[in-house]
C-alpha cells in the first residue's frame, strides 16, 4: 500500500507542477491575479507531496519490502538500519526522487517566503521552476519509477555496493543533491528576470541567499566526497579529477562565480547580463554533470547499470532546458540595459577577475572532462588526468589568488592602490618569508611551492579586511567572506604540504616486523580475522609511535562483503594536528608476509578543514544576509504601521 | 550590444554542438575496452619456452598451419581466468584448438592451476616479462584472440569468456577458417 501512496503522491505533484506552470505563466503575462494566486499554493502542495513520496520510499527501504523492485535490487534485510535508509538514495531511481523532492521543496520555499520581487517576476520564476520540474517528473514517472513492484517476491535482496556502506557516504548524496538542485532556484530566478525584463540589484539581493544556501551544501558535499574517496578507496589521494568528481566541481565553480557577481549586481548594479548568464550556467552544470554520470557515456570503465534510454531522456531534458535558456538569453540579453561602469582598480574590477578566473577553470575542467568523449568520436581513446588538470587550472588559479589578496581591501567603483599599501606590505612580507623558507625544501615541485607561498599570503589577506574595524560592529557577511577566504588558504596549504612532504612506504611484513614511514615507527603486532554484520575481514594490528612518543594502535582491515561479494580496504588513520598516518593492509603474499601500505601525510587534514571553513563562511554570510533582510522587513512593516497611524489620526 | 548578441549565439552554437556530440556518443554501442591495433594484422614474431612440462612451448609459427586457433592469455594468479576456465573447456570440447600464453608465472603454479581448472590448451608458452602480451596489444588478462590459418589476428576478445561468448567465439573461428 505504502509504495502506491508514494506513486500517487508523485503523480499528483506532477499535476500540480503543470498547474503551477500555467498559473505562473498566465499570471506573469496577463496580470491575471486570480489565476496567479494559484501558483504559490501549487508549489507548496507539490513540496509536501514530494516529501510524502520520499518518506514512502524511506519506509519501504526501512522495512525491506522486497516486493518493491528497487528494494530487492539494492537492499538486504541483514543491513544495518542506517544503510537500509541510505540505500533509498544510493541508486538511480531513488536519487532521482531525491532530486525531485529537493527541487519541489526549494520551489515551495520560494513560493512561501519570497515576497520582495515584483509579483510578475515572481510568477515567471515559479513558472520556470515548475517547467524544469515537469521534465524531471516525466523522467521519474516514465523511465525510472522507484515504486515499481515485482510480481514474484524474491526471498532476499541483492544488497548495496559495499563501497557505499559508510556512514559518511550515507549523507553525502543528499548534501550534494541539495546543492545541485538548490541551484535550480538561481536558474528559475534568472529565467524569471529575463522573461519579465527585470534585472535589478533587488533581483540579485533576492537570489543571493538561495544561491548561498545551495552553495554551502555543495561545498560540504564536495569536501565530504573528497574525504570519502581518501579513506574509503585506500589509495591515499584526495582528488582524482574523476568525471564524477568533476561533475560536482563544475556547478560549484559556477555557483562561486555567481555569488561574487551577484554581490556586484546587488551593491553596484553592474554585471547584469553576466549574473543572469551564471545563474543559467550553474544549474546547467548540475544537469550536465548528472547526465555524464547517469548516462554512462563517460564512466565507461566503471560502467554499472547504464541504461541508454535514461541517457537519451536526460539528454532531451538538457537540450530543452539548457538550450532553451541559452536561446532565450541570446534573444533577450540585448534588452537588458547596461549596468553601471567602474574602473579596473576597484572591488568590482577584482571581482571581475575572480569571475573570469573561475569561469576559465570551469572551462578547463569541462574541456578536460569532455575531451575523451570528443576524441572517442574519432576512435581515439584518451584519458585526461592530473597532468592536464593540475597545471592548466593552476594557470588561472594562481593569478586569481593574487587578486583575492587585494580585492576585498578595495573600495567599490574606484580606488587607488596607495590607500591599501600598509596591508599589502604586510601580505608581501609574509609571502616573502615563506618563499625564502620554502626555497630550502628540496624537490617539492613548483605547484606545491607556489601553493605554500600563496596560502600564506591569502591567509593574511583574508583577515586583512578586519584590520582597523570594530570587530563587534563588523557585519556577519564580512566575517563570512573573511572566514571563507581563510578556508581557501587553509585548504591550499593542506594540498601543497601533503603533495610536497608526504612519505610513502610499501612493505611486506611478517608479524613482529618493524615498519617505518616518515617520523613514524612501529611494528606489526598481530593479524586476525574479525566479523561485522555483513562482512568478514583480515585486520592488521599495528602499534605506531610518532617520533618515539607513546604507541598508538592502528587497525587497518581488508574487508570481504558477502552481499554483494566485494573486497574493500578499510584504512586506519592516526590523526595528529600536523597530519595523518594512513595505513592500508593488502593481501597476504605466498611467503606469508602481509602487504602494508603506509603514508605519512603532513597537514593533509587541512584540506578538509579548509573546505569546512569555506562552508562556514558561507553560513555566516547567509545568516547575516537573512538577519538584515528580516530587520529591513520589520522596519518596513513598522513604517507601514506608522503611515497607517498617521493616516488614521489625520 | 551587437557584439554581445553574436557572442551569445556562439554560446548557443557551442551548446548545440555539445548536445550533438552527447547524442552521437549515446547512440554508439558502448564498448568498454581498448582494442588492440593488431586486429587484422599478422601475429608478431615470438617463440616461447614451455610453461608446463606436459605441453610444448608456443611460437608464432605454430599458428601458420592452415587451421584457425584461439590464443588465450592467462595467469595462474588471475582470478577471472579461473572463472572463464569452464568456458574454454567447452570451446575445446566443441572442436576449437586453443593455445595459451602464461604470463609472469611459475611452472608449479601453472601445473596446479591446470590441475584444478582443467587444461584445454594444446600448447602453452611462458612469457615472464609480458613481452608477447604487449606485442599482441593486449591490455590485461584474460584475453582471447582468434587467429586464422595464416597467422593473422582476426578477432580480439577482452576479459572473461562468459557462457554467452562461447558461440560467438566459435562463429569467429568458423569465419577465420572460411577465409573471410
Amino acid at each position: 500500500m505504502i509504495p502506491e501512496i508514494g506513486l500517487a503522491a508523485l503523480w499528483l505533484a506532477a499535476a500540480l507542477a503543470a498547474l503551477q506552470l500555467l498559473a505562473g505563466f498566465i499570471g506573469a503575462r496577463h496580470d491575471n491575479a486570480e489565476i496567479a494566486s494559484l501558483a504559490r499554493p501549487a508549489a507548496l502542495l507539490q513540496a509536501i507531496l514530494c516529501g510524502v513520496a520520499f518518506l514512502c520510499l524511506l519506509y519501504v527501504f526501512a522495512v525491506t519490502d522486497l516486493s518493491v523492485k528497487l528494494v530487492a535490487t539494492n537492499s538486504h534485510s541483514m543491513k544495518p538500519m542506517i544503510f537500509k535508509l541510505s540505500g533509498a538514495w544510493g541508486n538511480h531511481e531513488g536519487s532521482m526522487l531525491l532530486w525531485i523532492t529537493v527541487m519541489a521543496i526549494a520551489g515551495g520555499a520560494i513560493a512561501l517566503i519570497e515576497r520582495r520581487l515584483p509579483e510578475k517576476t515572481m510568477m515567471a520564476t515559479l513558472s520556470a521552476q515548475s517547467f524544469v520540474g515537469l521534465g524531471f517528473y516525466a523522467f521519474l514517472l516514465i523511465a525510472s519509477n522507484p515504486f515499481e513492484r515485482l510480481t514474484e517476491i524474491p526471498p532476499e535482496g541483492n544488497g548495496l555496493n559495499p563501497l557505499l556502506q559508510d556512514v559518511g557516504l550515507a549523507f553525502h548524496p543528499p548534501t550534494l543533491y541539495i546543492g545541485y538542485v538548490g541551484l535550480s532556484i538561481a536558474f528559475s530566478f534568472a529565467l524569471g528576470a529575463l522573461l519579465t525584463r527585470n534585472v535589478t540589484p533587488d533581483f540579485a539581493r533576492v537570489m543571493r541567499p538561495w544561491v548561498l544556501a545551495a552553495w554551502i551544501f555543495l561545498t560540504i558535499g564536495i569536501t565530504a566526497g573528497s574525504y570519502w574517496a581518501y579513506y574509503e578507496l585506500g589509495w591515499g589521494g584526495w582528488w582524482f579529477w574523476d568525471p564524477v568528481e568533476n561533475a560536482s566541481l563544475m556547478p560549484w565553480l559556477a555557483a562561486t562565480a555567481l555569488l561574487h557577481s551577484a554581490s556586484v549586481l546587488a551593491a553596484r548594479d553592474a554585471l547584469r547580463t553576466w549574473t543572469i548568464m551564471l545563474g543559467v550556467i550553474a544549474f546547467s552544470m548540475s544537469m550536465v554533470g548528472t547526465f555524464l554520470v547517469r548516462s554512462g557515456i563517460l564512466t565507461s570503465v566503471h560502467a554499472f547499470a547504464v541504461d541508454p534510454q535514461r541517457g537519451s531522456f536526460i539528454l532531451a531534458l538538457l537540450v530543452l532546458y539548457i538550450g532553451g535558456a541559452l536561446v532565450l538569453f541570446a534573444l533577450r540579453a540585448s534588452t537588458i540595459a547596461e549596468g553601471e561602469r567602474f574602473s579596473v582598480m576597484s572591488r568590482e574590477g577584482a571581482l571581475v577577475v575572480n569571475n573570469v578566473g573561475l569561469s576559465a577553470i570551469l572551462g578547463v575542467v569541462l574541456i578536460g572532462t569532455l575531451y575523451p568523449l570528443f576524441t572517442e568520436a574519432f576512435d581515439v581513446r584518451v584519458s585526461v588526468g592530473p597532468p592536464y588538470f593540475n597545471p592548466v587550472s593552476a594557470i588561472f588559479f594562481l593569478p586569481m589568488m593574487l587578486v583575492l589578496m587585494v580585492g576585498p581591501l578595495l573600495r567599490w567603483k574606484s580606488d587607488n592602490a596607495g590607500r591599501i599599501m600598509k596591508p599589502l606590505a604586510l601580505i608581501g612580507a609574509v609571502m616573502l618569508t615563506v618563499l625564502i623558507r620554502s626555497l630550502f625544501y628540496e624537490d617539492i615541485g613548483l605547484l606545491p611551492f607556489l601553493g605554500l607561498v600563496l596560502a600564506a599570503g591569502v591567509a593574511v589577506a583574508s583577515v586583512a579586511p578586519l584590520f582597523g574595524r570594530s570587530l563587534r560592529r563588523t557585519p556577519l557577511a564580512i566575517w563570512g567572506m573573511c572566514v571563507a577566504h581563510l578556508g581557501i588558504a587553509v585548504a591550499m596549504f593542506g594540498m601543497a604540504a601533503d603533495t610536497a612532504f608526504q612519505k610513502e612506504r610499501l612493505v611486506a611484513a611478517n608479524v613482529g616486523d618493524i615498519v617505518e614511514v616518515g617520523p613514524w615507527t612501529g611494528q606489526l603486532d598481530t593479524v586476525n580475522a574479525v566479523a561485522g554484520p555483513n562482512w568478514t575481514a583480515m585486520q592488521a594490528n599495528l602499534t605506531m609511535s610518532y617520533e618515539g612518543g607513546p604507541g598508538q594502535e592502528a587497525h587497518p582491515q581488508s574487508r570481504n562483503f558477502w552481499t554483494p561479494v566485494m573486497e574493500t580496504s578499510e584504512v586506519a588513520l592516526l590523526t595528529r594536528w600536523n597530519g595523518q598516518l594512513y595505513v592500508a593492509v593488502g593481501n597476504q603474499g605466498q611467503d606469508g608476509r602481509w602487504q602494508l601500505r603506509l603514508w605519512w601525510k603532513p597537514f593533509v587534514t587541512f584540506i578538509w578543514y579548509g573546505g569546512l571553513l569555506i562552508a562556514l563562511g558561507g553560513a555566516l554570510a547567509l545568516v547575516g544576509r537573512v538577519a538584515s533582510d528580516l530587520r529591513r522587513r520589520r522596519h518596513a512593516d513598522e513604517e507601514d504601521m506608522e503611515d497607517e497611524l498617521a493616516e488614521a489620526t489625520a | 550590444m551587437k557584439q554581445l548578441r553574436i557572442t551569445l549565439w556562439i554560446v548557443v552554437a557551442i551548446a548545440a554542438a555539445l548536445f550533438a556530440l552527447f547524442a552521437y556518443q549515446l547512440s554508439q554501442p558502448k564498448d568498454d575496452f581498448v582494442r588492440s591495433a593488431m586486429v587484422g594484422q599478422q601475429l608478431p614474431e615470438f617463440d616461447l619456452e614451455p610453461a608446463f612440462a606436459d605441453r610444448p612451448g608456443l611460437s608464432s609459427a605454430d599458428f601458420a598451419n592452415g587451421e584457425p586457433a584461439l590464443l588465450n592469455l592467462f595467469g595462474s594468479w588471475c582470478i577471472p581466468c579461473r572463472v572463464e576456465a569452464p568456458q574454454l573447456d567447452a570451446l575445446e570440447r566443441q572442436g576449437a584448438t586453443i593455445h595459451a600464453v602464461a604470463l609472469r608465472d611459475r611452472e608449479e603454479d601453472v601445473a596446479r592451476f591446470l590441475e584444478i581448472y582443467g587444461n584445454p590448451f594444446t600448447r602453452i608458452g611462458r612469457d615472464d616479462i609480458s613481452e608477447t602480451q604487449f606485442a599482441l596489444g593486449a591490455s590485461g588478462v584474460p584475453e582471447t584472440f582468434v587467429i586464422d590459418g595464416s597467422g593473422r589476428i582476426t578477432y580480439q576478445h577482452i576479459g572473461i569468456v562468459t557462457e554467452s561468448d562461447v558461440p560467438l567465439l566459435l562463429e569467429e573461428l568458423r569465419k577465420a577458417g572460411s577465409g573471410s
